[in-house]
């Protein structure tokens, strides 16, 4: 069979594969002092690879290797996205990685890795292939949340990933085996032996949909999951290993990580698990409204701004769960999905950019005190700050708010009033610590400065970082403005 | 109806926007002054030759004039930038056009910490501001909303007075619940409806072919009036704004006070009105009586005993919109055509007497108007001018206030004789404390704190950086005082046009 697939349809993931080992080559041919330029080869081989899939954008619709993967216009959207997020990965990690006496090189050809496993994640149309690319995805995450490990924390946090990633693997490995079993069974009508296949399994279940069995299944697969996206009850991980992690990771943990989860739960609801809407909607939808409140309750009470940002992230795991509940009444609403998550996106990596400047060599204690006077040291920085952080409050004119709106719009159309209501309560909530954030900042301005923040903000953010910045916060506006181009896309056309 | 080569609504809203964005790229202080002049003065004059055209331009559907509209890309969900003014739209446009150049040339004087920063998201605000009476898309009048508001908070957290961080934390929290509460009473009119269009023209055809069940007319008015009663300090969810007015710098409290608050009623008189008439009858009477009771009366008190002169103006304020409250509860044209001229006259009073007690607070260095007295003898020109403004706002005939409070109460008659009684005694009581507030500031023995204070710097009478916004003002009120139709006859017009449902409800 290995004439008839199509290696060039995943082209954008085997270069990506090949600049991962070509910065191990490099690494070795080089001489030491020019392994700083290392990273830059990175940051322009996947830039490059950007420039390529914008070219090849408008693929069309088609399964690749026997119906494994399938690529598709979403699936062009979520490898645009993993790409951008690994591209700023990288930029961050240049910053963050200068404080740390650790090795430079292997780190980014882990993110190399990661971002074109995620992109087979969202591909996939199979559960061997999910759960490989899965695996794949999360011991790179294993290897790099702990990797300053000189750090007690970092170690903590790099522990805790990975008995927590190794439960949620367990469960969603029991779901897959539970659904394969059952569509099996030979009693049973409308057994199949392909039940690995998504639409196997979907046609299995389409014949009987009230089976216990199947039902176990499929609230296991649901659970591991909603480890990923740290939906509720499943975000207990999420403080200590956002805190531990270094920066760029718990960024790439924040972002990506989280919209792949998003990209298979909406596969899975919307195509395969959809005869069991009766079980989905009500567990999702107690879920949503659990994670809103849940993560904009913790986040109150904060003082480190990476247990902060972490559990601002659980609130808009929540608001997305929102709009893919909507989706199995309203078509609309996996556009909102997708929109939310590149609104989320910039105005995170906005937010996480300032992080890594200001953190300096202590990366797991950063505090909101920190960001006293940060407005008088460094306009921009601040500045970049407040426009990430409004977004993320979903306040016009930035991309946050028309995400928002257009989940709202979404839940609305398909009566989530109740869900509505919590989102409302949860928006207003968050309004207290975001701004709480940006009052730091810009506020108590009598306040001492604290020394290592003045240095550190005087030093700013240098080139590559400073407009990746710049950049963002364009765009988080531009976005608020005038939302046509990625819309269209989102939506199909 | 695309885009016309000359669109005086696009450059108001564009102009004080393009200088912000240049004093944002760092543009030196000297021009940034210079500039913001220009952005100022610009949505002035566009306002004023709006309201000049307005009579003879030519009226497309419902009544509106200078439509133009800009796609954003959104057109698939009917949303799209479009711009256009009705009766009801540009008495408020002209009023956020003077009070904003009003306030601006206020700013400018001002000699404010960190100018640039100052001007910058003045500039902002007011960009939004404008934009906000000018969109006829549902979205973007919410949009332009925000995007004043945002400034607002920041702009009381950094140059505010007393407890200002305390207070830009409790006005962000209150507006943004006020604000989510009516984007979900939008959002629900625009899923319920069909029309798959935030364009109000379009809602408008729509709902009135096929309007809304009474149930569902209920709710969604209810979560409008509770989101934008929030906005406009509706008794109970009032107490943000004496609180917040009174730590916001000048220029801001001008600006939301006087322009931006006025968007809940607007909300409710160009949105929720026509589009839910079932819904207003619902809730009316309730509305009426929270409004006298609440508003009117008990703050109308809570205003009497006040010290602090800018606490006093806050909650005036507060008790004034309850009249405009009253004027949407009584549900006719009269009334409403009365809250209008209501909002622009109170716009204009409110901003007048925010900048005046700045001036005074200059001379004084205190709001306590217990530590003040005698200061006619060193200030006559800004004495005269704070009694006319207290004039004003206590509605005596000849300032523009009087023909917004006249014919709500007309109507209210029609509406509830005890409720109009009541909302009477407001107006003895809004006398008894703007007459009391002149007579304890600026007339009067010098109290001994405020002696001291005047032999350390002799105060000196105001002069043309603070007497040209004030002028403004007050020429303003004495205009549409004696010359009420200017803005009457659009307004008449508007109400009168708007679907027969809103009327034939009554």
């Amino acid at each position: 069979m290995a004439a008839g697939n199509p290696w060039s349809a995943i082209w954008p993931e085997i270069s990506l594969g090949c600049l991962a080992l070509l910065l191990l080559v490099l690494e070795t041919v080089l001489p030491r002092a020019a392994h700083g330029r290392i990273p830059l080869v990175s940051i322009a081989g996947q830039l490059g690879i950007l420039v390529a899939l914008a070219f090849n954008f408008d693929a069309p619709q088609r399964a690749a290797f026997n119906g494994l993967l399938m690529l598709s216009p979403h699936g062009q959207l979520m490898r645009a996205f993993f790409l951008i997020s690994s591209i700023l990965v990288s930029v961050l990690a240049r910053h963050s990685l200068s404080w740390q006496r650790v090795p430079r090189v292997e780190f980014h050809h882990v993110v190399l890795v990661v971002a074109a496993a995620m992109m087979l994640l969202v591909e996939s149309r199979n559960f061997v292939m999910l759960f490989v690319a899965l695996e794949t995805v999360t011991v790179g995450l294993y290897i790099l949340v702990s990797y300053y490990r000189s750090n007690p924390k970092t170690l903590e946090a790099g522990l805790k990933y990975l008995v927590m990633g190794a439960l949620s693997s367990a469960l969603l490995l029991f779901g897959i085996v539970l659904l394969y079993g059952v569509s099996g069974s030979p009693g049973l009508a409308g057994r199949t032996g392909e039940a690995m296949q998504y639409a196997g399994l979907a046609g299995f279940l389409e014949a009987n949909p009230n089976n216990f069995l199947a039902a176990a299944g499929i609230v296991l697969v649901l659970s591991g999951v909603a480890f990923k996206i740290g939906a509720f009850p499943f975000q207990i991980w999420i403080p200590d290993v956002y805190q531990g992690a270094p920066t760029p990771v718990t960024a790439l943990l924040a972002v990506a990580s989280k919209a792949a989860g998003f990209g298979v739960l909406l596969i899975l609801v919307t195509e395969v698990f959809a005869p069991y809407a009766w079980l989905v909607g009500p567990v999702l939808t107690i879920m949503a409204a659990a994670t809103i409140l849940f993560g904009n309750l913790a986040a109150l009470k904060q003082n480190n701004v990476k247990r902060l940002i972490g559990l601002s992230g659980v609130s808009h795991a929540g608001f997305i769960l929102l709009a893919v509940v909507s989706a199995a009444r309203e078509p609309m609403a996996i556009g909102a999905v997708y929109f939310y998550l590149y609104a989320y996106l910039i105005a995170s990596f906005a937010v996480f950019g300032v992080m890594t400047v200001l953190a300096g060599p202590d990366d797991t204690e950063q505090e909101l005190g920190d960001y006293a006077g940060l407005a008088r040291e460094s306009p921009f920085l601040a500045g970049v700050l407040a426009c990430g952080l409004g977004s993320l409050a979903g306040i016009p004119p930035f991309a946050g708010f028309v995400a928002k709106l257009f989940v709202f719009v979404a839940a609305f159309k398909a009566g989530h009033f109740g869900l509505i209501a919590v989102a409302v309560a949860g928006v207003v909530i968050s309004i207290y610590y975001y701004f709480g954030w940006i009052r730091m900042a810009y506020f108590d301005d009598e306040a001492a400065v604290s020394p290592k923040t003045a240095e550190r903000a005087r030093a700013g953010a240098g080139l590559t970082l400073g407009v990746a910045l710049a950049a963002l916060t364009l765009g988080s506006v531009v976005l608020g403005f005038y939302q046509g181009p990625l819309w269209s896309w989102v939506f199909g056309r | 109806m695309s885009a016309p080569a000359f669109d005086p609504l696009l450059i108001s809203v564009a102009a004080p926007l393009a200088v912000a964005l240049a004093i944002a790229l760092g543009l030196p202080k000297r021009w940034a002054v210079k500039l913001a002049y220009a952005g100022f003065a610009v949505p002035a004059l566009m306002a004023l030759g709006v309201w000049w055209q307005f009579g003879s331009a030519a009226k497309e559907t419902h009544g509106y004039a200078f439509l133009s509209r800009y796609s954003t890309g959104l057109d698939q969900f009917g949303i799209g930038l479009k711009l256009g003014l009705n009766g009801i739209s540009l008495p408020l446009f002209v009023l956020a056009g003077l009070v904003g150049f009003a306030a601006g040339l206020y700013a400018i004087q001002s000699k404010a910490e960190r100018m640039k920063t100052y001007l910058l998201l003045l500039l902002a605000m007011h960009a939004g501001l404008m934009g906000t009476f000018a969109s006829v898309d549902v979205f973007f009048f919410y949009f332009f909303h925000e995007m004043a508001l945002i400034p607002t908070f920041i702009m009381v957290g950094i140059w505010g007075g007393r407890d200002r961080t305390y207070a830009a934390m409790m006005m962000t929290i209150y507006l943004t619940l006020g604000a989510t509460l009516s984007l979900v009473g939008l959002i629900a009119i625009y899923a319920k409806s069909g029309a798959s269009s935030f364009d109000l023209m379009v809602l408008r055809d729509t709902l009135a072919s096929r309007p809304l069940g009474e149930v569902t007319q209920e709710h969604i008015f209810g979560l409008l009036l509770f989101g934008f009663g929030i906005l406009v300090s509706l008794w109970p969810f009032h107490s943000w704004a004496p609180l917040g007015y009174g730590a916001a710098p000048s220029s801001a409290a001008m600006l939301h006070a006087g322009v931006l608050k006025k968007f809940g009623l607007y909300g409710l008189l160009q949105i929720a009105l026509p589009l839910l008439p079932l819904g207003a009858a619902h809730w009316s009477h309730t509305l009426a009586v929270v409004a006298a009771v609440g508003n009117v009366l008990a703050i109308g008190l809570v205003t009497m005993a006040q010290r602090d002169l800018k606490q006093m103006v806050g909650y005036s304020s507060v008790m004034h919109m309850g009249y405009a409250f009253l004027g949407i509860a009584a549900g006719s044209v009269l009334g409403a055509g009365g809250v209008v001229m209501l909002m622009v006259a109170h716009g204009l009073s409110v901003a007048l007497l925010f900048l005046l007690s700045t001036s005074i607070y200059h001379r004084t260095r205190t709001f306590d108007m217990e530590k003040m007295g005698g200061l006619a003898q060193h200030a006559p020109v800004l004495a005269g001018l704070f009694v006319a403004a207290t004039f004003a706002s206590a509605g005596l005939p000849g300032f523009a206030n009087f023909w917004g409070e006249l014919p709500i109460f007309v109507a209210l008659w029609n509406f509830s004789h005890v409720l109009t009684v009541t909302a009477l005694t407001g107006t003895v009581i809004s006398a008894i404390y703007g007459l009391r507030a002149a007579a304890r500031v600026f007339f009067g023995p010098q109290s001994t704190a405020f002696a001291q204070v005047a032999a350390a710097n002799p105060p000196s009478d105001i002069g043309w950086g603070e007497k040209l916004p004030a002028l403004v003002l007050i020429a303003t009120l004495l205009f549409v005082g004696i010359w009420p139709k200017s803005f009457s006859a659009a307004i008449n017009r508007a109400l009168t046009n708007t679907p027969a449902a809103m009327v034939a409800s009554r």
